[in-house]
């Protein structure tokens, strides 16, 4: 084995102290400032307000968003990264870009598109009030909006590992006689199951957390429109500190779950698209 | 099962893949389409499989019209040419995949699939492997996985790409005797793929030399070596070198340094020359 060069001079050893100064300061410190004001007045504050009835509440509607956008983008992820790696069609690279959208426009736009299209002064607004649907400020226009933003996670998973599968293994599945769905279910999914969780994960995670478009549909009527991060604002704009970061603490270690799944999740996915002599 | 293809045209963009392509292939018989890569000659093997839809055209089986259905309405064993087993399944069930899919009515019993298994693992010398990864054989082993997986569903016909391309010089050569041995048991109709003259000449019955989308010559090994009817097939069957020269008063052609005899004098004419044999026929 071949040993590492030592860093000579001053120039990586400064390289090396701003990108730890920075870790530490951006991503370290926040997150043990939150669990520490979380715990601030004690172990009994910390339950009481996380066992409070609009935090309850908030994390309910939460878990149904989430309960409701995942499933969605399983079906419609594989759809479209199926769409996009084994059929030719003309617009294929149009859709590709149209996938990412979500990812390039801010979130608080995307929940204003929603309002435009969806609200009492919107495009659909007369429509909707003829039949008496509410979607603004009501769960459904959290869960559109919520299902907007998330909407490249699986895709974008799936794609680099349905492409490095290519289609042999699926052309001769088909030569032996299976059906399409047969297809599907026996031979690409168990391929890019591993690929299919992470970005379910990635949605998941992202649906339980995200802010901007949420917010801007919610209309936050407490203990019905509020999910957990509208909540932790309400807690914190109306001075309860300790409270606030409590919540904030759900939030913060899901993510730290997240980030173990993904550290685990990401060996099996890149195994998944390394070409194997059989593939 | 007689196979037919009829005018068979392909383009893949500005590229003609197959252009105006007839071949037949007789009940029992293995044929080899030969070529260079890019000629067309696995375009071909996929238009008979159903892989491919060709653009016009028609492919029959056994007289029917197959054209329009799909690869697996069609009864054809596909084995390709990276061998396309399915990464996550045991060799057993790569091996059974085939019997699995097929729907109740004619699907076999769970105890008939494993028979049916275990006696084609045993066809293909691989009885003790049955419980293994794709990842954890060999490239010949893997081959004979893919052949056993596509004669589980009793195919009418054998299509192979390449089956030996992947494969070292050595087990190439065995594998290409073992598979005649196969052949000339089971006699299932097969069309092989290769760019490897010495094994198409040793392993078919008819080689179709297939390049730049077209069918150049079609006939016994022997054939071609005697009466290669293009330039193309003379360079390509053999190595061969080819000489113009004109054919002298004397009925001798005159290649710069060499006199051999030939027809009409005054001709232009090309000759090829081989290790073996020396052909002559006219330019072009």
């Amino acid at each position: 084995m071949r040993r590492r060069e030592r860093p000579k001079g001053p120039v990586p050893w400064l390289v090396t102290a701003f990108a730890v100064l920075v870790v530490i300061v951006l991503l370290v410190l926040p997150l043990a400032l939150v669990l520490q004001q979380a715990l601030a007045e004690g172990a009994r504050a910390f339950l009481d307000a996380v066992r409070d009835g609009a935090t309850l509440d908030a994390l309910g509607l939460t878990l149904l968003v989430v309960g409701i956008v995942v499933p969605f983008h399983v079906v419609f992820g594989i759809a479209a990264a199926w769409l996009l790696t084994k059929q030719d069609f003309p617009g294929k690279r149009l859709l590709g870009l149209l996938v990412d959208l979500p990812f390039t426009v801010s979130p608080v736009v995307s929940g204003l598109l929603f309002v435009l299209l969806f609200g009492a002064r919107g495009w659909l607004g007369p429509l909707l009030r003829e039949h008496d649907v509410r979607i603004i400020f009501a769960v459904p226009g959290i869960v559109l909006a919520t299902l907007f933003v998330t909407l490249p996670f699986v895709v974008r998973e799936l794609v680099p590992t349905m492409e490095a599968m290519g289609r042999s293994e699926e052309e001769a599945a088909a030569s032996l006689g299976a059906s399409g769905l047969q297809i599907l279910r026996r031979v690409t999914l168990p391929r890019v199951r591993w690929a299919l969780f992470y970005g379910c994960v990635l949605t998941a995670a992202r649906a339980a957390g995200e802010f901007g478009a949420v917010s801007v549909v919610s209309g936050h009527v407490r203990g019905a429109t509020t999910t957990l991060p509208l909540h932790v604002e309400i807690l914190w704009g109306e001075y309860h500190a300790q409270a606030a970061f409590a919540v904030a603490s759900l939030l913060a270690l899901s993510g730290l779950l997240t980030l173990v799944l993904k550290a685990w999740l990401e060996h099996r996915v890149a195994r998944a698209r390394t070409p194997g002599a059989s593939a | 099962m007689t196979i037919e293809a009829l005018h068979v045209h392909k383009r893949f963009g500005a590229h003609r893949a197959l252009d105006d392509v007839s071949v037949r292939i007789e009940h029992g018989e293995l044929v080899a389409l030969l070529g260079p890569s890019g000629g067309g000659k696995t375009t071909l093997l996929r238009v008979i499989a159903g892989l491919e839809t060709p653009d016009a055209g028609d492919v029959r089986f056994s007289g029917a019209d197959v054209t329009g259905a799909g690869p697996h309405e069609r009864g054809v064993g596909f084995v390709f040419q990276h061998y396309a087993l399915f990464r996550e399944m045991s060799v057993f069930e790569n091996v059974a995949f085939g019997l699995r899919v097929r729907p109740k009515v004619t699907r076999p019993s769970e105890e008939r699939i494993r028979a049916r298994v275990q006696e084609l693992l045993a066809l293909v010398q691989l009885e003790g492997l049955a419980g293994r990864l794709p990842d954890e054989l060999s490239g010949g082993q893997r081959q004979r996985v893919a052949l056993a997986r596509a004669l589980a569903v009793e195919p009418k016909v054998l299509l192979l790409d390449e089956p030996f391309g992947a494969l070292d010089a050595k087990v190439r050569k065995d594998l290409r005797a073992w598979l005649r041995r196969l052949h000339d048991e089971l006699h299932v109709t097969s069309v092989l793929v290769t760019h490897d003259q010495e094994e198409a000449f040793e392993i078919a019955d008819r080689v179709v030399v297939i390049h730049e989308g077209r069918v150049h010559q079609d006939g016994p090994p022997e054939t071609l070596l005697r009466r290669p009817a293009s330039e193309f097939v003379a360079r390509f069957v053999e190595d061969a070198q080819v000489v113009s020269g004109t054919v002298q008063d004397d009925g001798l052609i005159q290649l710069a340094p060499l006199r051999l005899p030939g027809a009409s004098p005054g001709a232009q004419i090309d000759v090829s020359l081989r290790s073996a044999r020396v052909i002559r026929r006219p330019p072009g």
